[in-house]
């Protein structure tokens, strides 16, 4: 297999859940540094296909390539160090742990602290500290010591954001990251991502057509496990079967 | 230890238990050292149950493993107790069943986990019911003498001696428990607990965080098998029996999972229940299942935490003084 430049590579993925198949022969890729938006109706293979590249669960066929290899048959932990990054459409988060906590294991997660069976975590003094920048710099700071299970539904969401951004993984996977946000909140985060640097790809499902437009580069759509567009906001804007199928009867629509 | 009233509290109660003997009539210093026995097993399984969310019902698999060990060691080939070799062997073969037990078990959770767990143990009691030529069958190995430190002026023979030799291993292994819990690596087993998805995405290799919780929990476990043989002079396959396994994970529960402190407190009312109980009756089982049924339904937090509360409750009304 040839090398690819590209940071995503997926060759004619299908996944089948018995008889069902949520995803059937899906193929693109993503350049380094772009902005992918994953869009399309409700049961569309969205998540699957997240769940697919983040390792979570196995395709039935097809291949998966990140940053040049394939890593079709690697288990999750080994694609988040290559350097793949998730977060979760249902808030996945260590709920009875504290914010603090929280972030801290994100900090963890790369290092040897995690194999350090005497050394108490309260004496990482450098994680703290990175964790203490992260959690000002989201404004979070003040609520560090409140278990997160305590914490208000938008702040849980925040959170889940924060966990994955903390970890500097290059390639973002985020599956509704603005959902149950407030509007001003919705769009403080658009313009975090928006700021990002260009060493981060990003893709995307978000269900709020404004969000999902003025983050991404290219949108792909997907149609009952099918790829039915794939191109540029236009592009897809102004395909005739994306208009009947999935924007024509939306109203949110620019 | 950050907090120094916290600090202050474990130092009476290490005091405590130092002092208790002199108090006690001999027959409850005994009974005191199967407590604190009991205490290193739970609090070893608390290490999976409450911190990494790995539920055991065959947690005397380790138990067994070690007690035998020392059991055929002392009475088949040393014929006298070699204490060094038996206590490194004992506690070394227990960690080489979780290792193997491990490679089986941990893709397994829950509910699963918990009855794989009780039938490979089920398994170990099987072998040492049958292997009467090395194991004694269900008669299990008899004459097991203890320790020597008669040069120290250390008497194990006598009830005394060996509580502060079960003692001193307890304080020693509830140090090491406490470390391991408050360690980054004790902290990633609360992420498993909380989230195993989540670790995973994050990029932690959750099997192997567990594998070795699984293994360091086994040291501990044969840590108290090991101090068992010597306890009983004697070994037989009920170490590795299910209802070993369940008092110790109600112990686990009715103590508090997750606070290492709690299954000690657990250790110690079951085992002075059932000292009670079984004064007057056979069917301590029916009596334990009672206590499991109350816990369950007035304190699912564990008595550990239930004290707490009622502290923080009753804090207005001394705080004053």
């Amino acid at each position: 297999m040839e090398a690819h430049l590209e940071a995503l590579v997926v060759e004619n993925l299908s996944k089948h859940f018995g008889g069902l198949s949520a995803l059937e022969g899906v193929s693109f890729r993503v350049d380094p540094g772009e902005r992918l938006a994953i869009i399309g109706p409700n049961g569309a293979g969205k998540t699957t296909l997240f769940q697919i590249l983040s390792g979570m669960i196995t395709p039935s066929s097809g291949r998966i390539f990140a940053f040049g290899k394939d890593i079709t048959k690697w288990s999750a932990h080994r694609r988040a160090a290559l350097g793949i990054g998730r977060t979760f459409q249902i808030t996945n988060l260590f709920l009875k742990l504290t914010v603090l906590d929280n972030i801290l294991l994100a900090m963890e997660a790369s290092g040897l602290a995690r194999f350090n069976l005497l050394r108490p975590v309260s004496s990482y003094k450098d994680l703290h500290s990175q964790a203490e920048k992260i959690l000002r710099q989201w404004g979070m700071w003040d609520r560090r010591d409140i278990p997160v299970r305590s914490l208000s539904y938008g702040e849980q969401r925040q959170l889940e954001i924060i966990l994955t951004l903390s970890q500097n993984r290059s390639l973002l996977l985020l599956d509704e990251p603005t959902c149950g946000l407030s509007p001003e909140e919705a769009k403080s985060f658009v313009s975090t991502i928006r700021s990002f640097p260009r060493n981060f790809t990003i893709l995307l499902i978000d269900h709020d057509m404004d969000v999902t437009f003025e983050i991404a580069e290219k949108v792909l759509v997907l149609h009952f496990g099918e790829v039915l567009a794939f191109g540029s906001p236009e592009e897809v804007k102004g395909n005739s079967q994306v208009q009947e199928i999935y924007m024509g009867r939306d109203d949110e629509s620019s | 230890m950050k907090n120094p009233i916290q600090s202050l509290s474990l130092a009476i109660v290490a005091a405590f238990l130092a002092l208790l003997p002199l108090v006690l009539p001999s027959f409850y210093t005994g009974l005191l050292s199967l407590i604190l026995i009991f205490a290193i097993f739970a609090m070893s399984l608390d290490i999976l149950q409450g911190y990494t969310g790995l539920p055991s019902l065959g947690h005397a698999a380790f138990l067994g493993t070690a007690a035998y060990v020392v059991g055929v060691l002392n009475v088949k080939v040393f014929k006298g107790c070699s204490f060094g070799v038996e206590l490194i062997s004992g506690v070394f073969s227990a960690a080489v069943v979780a290792a193997l037990l491990g490679l089986i078990v941990l893709r397994s959770r829950e509910v699963y986990l918990l009855m794989i767990l009780m039938a490979s143990s089920m398994m170990l009691w099987g072998i040492a019911f049958k292997w009467r030529s090395l194991a004694g069958g269900d008669d299990g190995l008899p004459g097991i003498s203890r320790p020597n430190f008669n040069l120290i002026g250390w008497n194990l023979a006598s009830t005394t001696h060996f509580y502060y030799f079960v003692l001193l291993f307890f304080i020693i292994s509830a140090i090491l428990m406490y470390l391991v819990v408050h360690s980054s690596f004790g902290h990633t087993l609360l992420g498993i607990r909380e989230s195993e998805t989540r670790m995973q995405s994050l990029g932690y290799n959750v099997w192997l965080q567990k594998y070795i919780a699984f293994i360091v929990s086994a040291i501990f476990a044969g840590l108290s098998g090991v101090l068992l043989a010597y306890y009983n002079g004697f070994v037989s396959p009920s170490e590795f029996h299910l209802v070993t396994s369940a008092e110790g994970l109600i112990m686990v529960i009715l103590g508090g999972a997750g606070t290492l402190i709690g299954p000690a407190i657990g250790a110690a009312i079951i085992l002075l229940v059932k000292n009670f109980v079984s004064g007057y009756t056979e069917h301590w089982m029916i009596i334990l299942g009672a206590i499991y049924i109350f816990t369950v339904m007035f304190a699912p937090q564990g008595v550990y935490r239930l004290f707490k509360q009622l502290l923080q409750k009753w804090r207005p009304i001394w705080k004053p003084l």
